[in-house]
């Protein structure tokens, strides 16, 4: 039974730990600023199609990852993470229901906040970066999210039906 | 279908708001402890030991390209590198044996007008690893960490001049800023006349800017900059940049300065890790 679960869990997994690899990935500095945030992407979409397994802790453990994997500050990903795994979590129930248009300007909203929260820390910490590192991640991230759903959409049944 | 699993019921996701607030309480007080007084630099290691396999992965894409480009490389051109590469280091040996002998000079020199002695340490080759770090700094990975002797603060140079500093050391890797970020503040001498200035780093590769020259100053394109020894963490006379541009506004009391870094840090490689004497604990090699 328990080895059922764990193998379905497994394929959400791997997700997370591509889009951590797709985080720490160099590319080329021009498109630097417009790399989405392939976590966040993931991570809200797994909290609102399964929110009884992947919640706040999971979202705030990889953020921690992150941070370490940066350098950034001790947390920084974390709590944003967090942040936006929590109200994904909270209206998962109504977010399921929208329009995919309806969703992607959801999933802009949540990023713009990821971002500035993260700017905020780092305004906070005394780190200046340029706009064009704010907005880049979440319009980038906004369209790449309709691909995204669809991709991890057919492994979705996978995991909740154990099939 | 989807809508039939029990899981769907927000009232089953046990204190859920609770749960996210002292997540958000725990990260604060994590940022707070990292920023203040880096008790947290154990536990960032600690994590950084499971975080490495992945950078290890990230990275590894490059090298079998690298590799497999070495291999492929025709016999011809091998010859014609290493021949190149031959006549290239003969070269740097004759010229070292020079500086064998300005060196002897200048401490005879400094020994009588009774200067302190400069020290000269041991130096270590250290790979980048092709994987990203901070996106909001120009930071750089490196792949060796305090397993190979490494500390906070230490001086990075690469072929051409100045690369940065250390800035946090794993067990297996670090992380090091570049003197372009523009945090990062390098005490150099203007090598002509030694005059000493502050070198700012801009956020581009190719820039740096000398802020606190007076309009009097004797400055000019052209000028090679050297790092200074002036705050222990670099060692004197490594070539930093060299001034690209000086602009003079009469009504302002401080010369436009900027000046093209000697290293090119946008394709930094490999760079050599400088231990000073004082830290030296026998792990660098030569």
């Amino acid at each position: 039974m328990s080895n059922a679960r764990a193998s379905r869990q497994l394929p959400v997994l791997i997700t997370l730990l591509i889009a951590f690899m797709l985080m720490i990935t160099p590319m080329p500095a021009v498109a630097e600023p417009f790399r989405p945030d392939w976590l966040a992407l993931v991570l809200m979409f797994w909290a609102m199609t399964v929110p009884r397994s992947y919640s706040v802790g999971i979202a705030w453990l990889i953020g921690i990852f992150l941070d370490v994997a940066q350098g950034t500050l001790l947390g920084q990903h974390a709590l944003a993470l967090c942040v936006i795994v929590y109200i994904t979590v909270k209206f998962h129930l109504l977010m399921r229901v929208f329009p995919l248009s309806q969703l992607t300007a959801t999933v802009f909203a949540l990023l713009a906040l990821y971002q500035f929260l993260l700017f905020w820390i780092n305004g906070v910490a005394g780190v200046t970066a340029p706009i064009i590192d704010y907005w880049g991640p979440v319009v980038a991230g906004t369209i790449v999210w309709p691909f995204l759903s669809t991709v991890l959409s057919g492994l979705r049944y996978r995991v909740q039906t154990g099939g | 279908m989807v809508g039939s699993q029990s899981n769907s019921n927000p009232a089953r996701i046990p204190a859920l708001g609770f749960r996210a607030l002292a997540l958000i309480v725990l990260s604060i007080l994590l940022m707070w402890l990292d920023h203040r007084e880096h008790h947290l630099d154990a536990v960032r290691r600690a994590v950084g030991v499971a975080v490495y396999p992945v950078q290890i992965v990230v990275d590894s894409p490059a090298r079998v390209w690298s590799w497999l480009r070495d291999l492929s490389a025709s016999k011809n051109q091998l010859q014609l590198e290493n021949s190149r590469l031959r006549t290239e280091a003969l070269i740097t040996r004759g010229r070292m044996q020079e500086l064998a002998a300005l060196k002897a000079e200048n401490d005879r020199l400094r020994d009588m007008l009774d200067a302190r002695e400069q020290v000269r340490g041991e130096v270590r080759v250290a790979g980048i690893m092709a994987v990203d770090a901070n996106p909001y700094r120009h930071n750089i990975v490196l792949d060796v960490g305090t397993r190979e002797g490494v500390y906070d603060g230490q001086a990075i140079v690469d072929a051409s001049g100045v690369v940065g500093q250390v800035i946090k050391t794993g067990l297996t890797t670090s992380q090091a800023i570049l003197i372009s970020d523009p945090d990062h503040a390098l005490p150099v001498v203007v090598n002509r006349n030694g005059l000493r200035t502050v070198a700012f780093g801009t956020g581009e590769y190719n820039r740096l800017s000398l802020p606190f020259l007076a309009n009097n100053a004797d400055i000019e394109t052209g000028d090679l900059l050297v790092t200074s020894g002036l705050g222990g963490a670099f060692p004197s006379g490594y070539p930093v940049a060299v001034v690209e541009s000086v602009t003079r506004l009469p009504q302002e009391p401080f010369a436009e300065v900027s000046a093209t870094p000697a290293a090119a840090l946008d394709q930094v490689r490999e760079v050599m890790l400088i231990w000073t004497r004082q830290q030296d604990d026998g792990t660098g090699n030569e």
